[in-house]
């Protein structure tokens, strides 16, 4: 079981630093799809998003601060929420097979 | 590969919106036949990691990135269903809080990513661990290849999506498809070659809580009756 812990542990951290410090050297060329889009010439047909203008839309932008907290934010959201319906997923089993 | 607000219609969206929404509901049902209370924190995890990995685009072609989608990294470690549940919350909070993905086209892009890329994804990972012998000692390089695969996969979800409910009326699908499996086909060789390496890690330190592995030490729902 504390080789399961140390697992968790290191996971957790690789996590952070891939979100918080990685994040930073990213690519901002357009991804696959988007290259498409502008190929071939459908991208305009892409509406503003509802949320554009919400403080973490992109990832906070270019602002690398904005960015780390945008890494931190969404590491924190997905785990927690993650959390919460994968504990209302099991049926109260404690082992692994029960 | 998250599409955005528009370019495909109300119809299609709504559709794999529904698709989206029943998925989740087996999905939740599937995993909780053996998801124990020692996997929970790690799926949970997984969904972070996976959320991680996303924010990293590495370069492609010039003018061009692609980020790990993930979907058969999570299947093998949490197997599919919940790996379907962990591409869904991603997308999720993605949307919802940093604009990544549009708000309509949550369901096209958990249909995509998550049953297409997830839950498909495994499935070829399983056909090829069988017939490649099942041995332990395989499941990182087959994880690899079924993640590379599972890249069109995805992909072709989307052409599918576009073709059926695209909003511009003048554009060749054919082109669009070979364009989107080009490009996607180049992308997988990234994802194949991350899912490769951290399962891979994985495996050497806990390979019992490797889903895909014949070593896991739980139960997995395909051995269940129900």
């Amino acid at each position: 079981m504390s080789k399961g812990i140390a697992l968790f542990g290191v996971g957790v951290l690789i996590t952070l630093v891939i979100a918080i410090v990685v994040s930073q050297f990213a690519s901002t060329q357009p991804d696959g799809l988007e290259y498409v889009a502008e190929r071939e010439g459908f991208i305009e047909t892409a509406d503003d998003h509802a949320l554009a203008e919400s403080p973490l839309a992109d990832y906070g932008g270019d602002s690398t601060p904005n960015l780390m907290v945008s890494g931190l934010v969404g590491v924190l959201a997905t785990f927690g929420l993650g959390y919460l319906v994968f504990s209302l997923t099991k049926t109260g089993k404690t082992t692994a097979r029960g | 590969m998250h599409i955005p607000d528009g370019f495909i219609g109300p119809g299609i969206s709504a559709a794999a919106g529904l698709t989206a929404v029943g998925g989740f509901g087996l999905a939740l049902r599937r995993a909780g036949h053996y998801l124990t209370d020692r996997l929970v924190p790690m799926a949970a995890l997984v969904a972070a990691f996976v959320f991680a990995a996303q924010m990293i685009n590495f370069p492609v072609l010039p003018g061009m990135s692609g980020h790990l989608l993930g979907g058969v990294l999570a299947a093998i470690l949490v197997g599919p269903w919940a790996g379907y549940i962990v591409m869904s919350l991603v997308l999720i909070v993605q949307a919802l809080l940093f604009a990544d993905g549009g708000l309509s086209a949550i369901g096209l892009n958990i249909v995509n990513m998550g049953l297409m890329g997830a839950v498909g994804g495994y499935l070829i990972y399983r056909a090829l661990f069988r017939l490649g012998g099942s041995r332990p000692s395989t499941v990182p390089r087959f994880a690899g290849v079924a993640a590379l695969a599972s890249l069109p996969l995805a992909a072709m979800g989307f052409v599918l999506e576009f073709a059926a409910g695209g909003t511009v009326e003048s554009i060749s699908i054919g082109s669009v498809f070979w364009a989107v499996l080009g490009t996607h086909i180049l992308i997988g060789l990234g994802e194949g070659l991350i899912t490769y390496l951290v399962i891979g890690a994985v495996m050497r330190s806990r390979s019992d809580l490797v889903y895909g592995s014949p070593t896991f030490g739980g139960l997995r729902s395909e051995e269940l009756v129900s």
